[in-house]
């Protein structure tokens, strides 16, 4: 009949499977149900056993186009009808396209007697009708316990089941039935007897006031299967159960980073953050901002324009809203666009695996790249701390094999500051963070430390983590003589540095004037004895120039008397009488 | 085979078989039997044979086989087996009264 697509190609015949449409079921059974075969589902009452098969009878008929028949022992048609109209399943009209019949076998004790032999041929005939007019794939019987109920000749129910259940494998139809679980057997009249190929156990436990449901296989001939219990959950959506362990650390990891929302702690963070699809750890004591680290997350995974799905268990999402608000950041605008959503449930609505299973599904449908929980502390209220923590394991395997980065925040108490630790939630991320009070000078301060980021450099200094009305902050810490200074004194030591600086920087002005003024007075000094030199040059020009012109004088005068001499001596003695005057 | 009577009787039984087993025979002749020493001239015996008509079934609750109905006088009675019970039978269809 069917055969499911992830069944690996094989040269041996392969096991026929008819898939459930059940989300996960068909997984831990490896694609469906054993194809026209009986599969036994037994359980207490209200565990889901009749949700289940007619599951399996409405997907058959709108997801895999194989017409079923309900065979109601219990609930008449139209009460089946209302039980499951919310869940969107339209049995009336589905009859009336002759997609699905259900026939429901009343049996009244009071008005029945029985004399001699008989056989349940009756219901052969009218489960035989029923297949044939629409020309079901798929049967299921709910619960053919009953009619040990009402009849009194056991042995002729025995031998008539029996062959019932080989009639049902001759006719080749898929078939559930359904068993009430009875006292240290899978169901009250030991059904399991007679159904051999596929058992499938539903299970609703109550621990510490908080009911889950789970499901176990017992037994599925001929076929590999999952042993577990899975916790299934029954929602607006029907079924889904969750196979959730996967054994093997083989993941296909991403370099790829995201930034954490906060440009200086990406600092811190190798320079860009987080890996994509890694785990984050926030820890810290109450009031040190974690759901604001996380917030902010949220805020730069949906500025990048990515997907983000916000698990809060301890406020809800309007609240978270408003306070991301008050320091800048506007989440509304994103829940309006879609890329933003917000699952706000109190812890105890439910037990640890029926979150983890909401928590998938809500992953599945929305598809998000990024993840916060919002505490996980606070899940300790629905179970120990170690249960918290195999169910985290889960879900990072989960998360991890579909490439998602998740945030938690987790709350530590200041007397054990370190049970995170000791429980061991911190080994399985890749990342932590810890906001931690710093409480100096009559303040409490928070102090942010990266304590591990694997696969990446990450700085080893405490900052001092400030909240302010445009989002948040890091800021290197002062250290000073007694130790870290975060907070106003650290304010004051800046401040006292500023005074520094400004007093340094005075000195150094008039230190500056001085030179100048020193040097505008060697400059005048300068000038002057410039002129000085100048009046004096001139001077010494004057005697010069006064001494060639005498020079020039006299010269010219010796050249006269040469001359005058020179035509005395040629004319008379006169003319050395003149000379002699001279 | 059907043995319908038109007019309205105090006792209208209906007997569903499926086909001509050793059970069925047996129910109708100990239903006759039993109609003609007790509800001479009183009753109407219609029997319906599933494997012939199936869709019958499901209107009279029918499962087991073979299924006497006493239809009238109500309220409805069933009675499954080969009716070979005559007292059982006599009681059930409040011919005579339980002891």
């Amino acid at each position: 009949m069917t055969i499911t697509a992830n069944t690996p190609p094989s040269s041996l015949p392969e096991f026929s499977k008819t898939p459930t449409g059940i989300t996960g079921l068909d997984e831990i059974t490896g694609g469906g149900l054993p194809t026209g075969r009986p599969t036994l589902i037994c359980g207490q009452a209200g565990c889901g056993k009749t949700l289940m098969s007619i599951e399996f009878i409405v997907n058959g008929a709108t997801l895999y186009n194989e017409p079923g028949v309900f065979m109601a022992f219990e609930e008449r048609a139209e009460e089946l009808a209302l039980n499951v109209s919310s869940l969107g399943f339209d049995l009336a009209s589905l009859q009336k396209e002759n997609k699905i019949k259900i026939d429901h076998v009343h049996i009244q004790r009071t008005e029945i007697e029985e004399t001699g032999e008989y056989d349940l041929e009756g219901l052969f005939i009218r489960l035989g009708h029923a297949i044939d007019s629409i020309g079901a794939k798929r049967v299921v019987l709910d619960t053919i316990e009953n009619l040990f109920s009402s009849l009194i000749n056991e042995s002729i129910l025995r031998s008539e089941i029996r062959r019932l259940f080989h009639w049902l494998k001759d006719k080749g139809v898929t078939a559930i039935i359904t068993g009430e679980k009875g006292e240290g057997l899978l169901t009250r009249h030991g059904l399991e007897e007679y159904v051999s190929d596929c058992v499938i156990l539903l299970d609703n436990r109550v621990n510490n006031q908080i009911t889950t449901r789970l499901l176990r296989i017992v037994k599925y001939r001929g076929s590999v299967h999952g042993t577990n219990e899975y916790p299934f959950l029954i929602d607006e959506d029907g079924i889904s159960v969750l196979p959730v362990t996967s054994l093997k650390l083989e993941k296909d990891i991403s370099k790829k980073r995201v930034s954490s929302g906060v440009s200086s702690l990406d600092q811190m963070l190798g320079g860009s953050g987080f890996y994509e699809g890694s785990s984050i750890l926030v820890s810290g004591t109450s009031g040190t901002g974690k759901t604001s680290i996380a917030g902010c997350f949220t805020y730069g995974a949906c500025s990048r324009g990515e997907k983000c799905l916000y698990f809060a268990f301890e406020e809800g999402h309007k609240q978270i809203i408003r306070n991301m608000e008050s320091i800048g950041m506007d989440l509304q605008q994103f829940v309006d666009n879609g890329l933003l959503q917000f699952h706000a449930s109190r812890p105890t609505i439910y037990g640890l695996e029926m979150h983890l299973v909401s928590i998938h599904k809500a992953i599945l449908k929305f598809k998000p790249s990024t993840i916060v929980l919002d505490p996980i502390t606070n899940l300790t209220t629905v179970g120990s701390m170690s249960e918290v923590k195999s169910m985290l394991i889960r879900l990072i395997d989960f998360l991890q094999s579909q490439n998602i980065t998740v945030m938690f925040t987790a709350l530590t108490y200041n007397t054990v500051s370190d049970t995170l630790a000791d429980e061991g939630i911190s080994s399985l991320v890749d990342a932590w963070i810890q906001v931690k009070d710093i409480e100096f000078n009559g303040e409490r301060n928070r102090g942010l430390y990266v304590m591990k980021s694997r696969g990446m450099k990450h700085s080893n200094q405490v900052r001092e983590f400030l909240i302010t009305d445009h989002g948040l902050d890091l800021v290197d810490v002062y250290i000073g003589p007694d130790g870290i200074l975060t907070g106003s004194a650290r304010e004051a030591h800046h401040l006292h540095e500023k005074t520094g600086e400004a007093l340094q920087g005075y000195q150094m002005e008039r230190k500056d004037r001085e030179i100048l003024r020193k040097r505008l007075v060697l400059e005048s000094k300068i000038a002057s004895m410039n002129t000085e030199f100048e009046s004096v040059e001139e001077e010494l020009n004057r005697i010069y120039k006064e001494e060639e012109l005498k020079k020039g004088i006299l010269d010219q005068n010796r050249k006269e008397l040469t001359r005058i001499r020179h035509q005395s001596n040629q004319g008379s003695k006169q003319a050395e009488g003149e000379t002699n005057n001279e | 085979m059907n043995n319908i009577e038109e007019e309205t009787k105090a006792w209208e039984l209906r007997l569903y078989i499926a086909g001509q087993t050793l059970k069925s025979v047996t129910a109708i002749n100990n239903l006759k039997k039993y109609c003609e020493e007790h509800l001479k001239d009183q009753y109407s015996i219609e029997v319906i044979d599933l494997l012939v008509s199936p869709q019958l079934a499901e209107g009279d609750q029918i499962f087991a086989i073979p299924t006497l109905v006493r239809r009238v006088p109500e309220p409805i009675r069933k009675i499954i087996g080969d009716l070979s019970n005559k007292e059982k039978v006599l009681v059930g269809l409040n011919i005579i009264p339980a002891v």
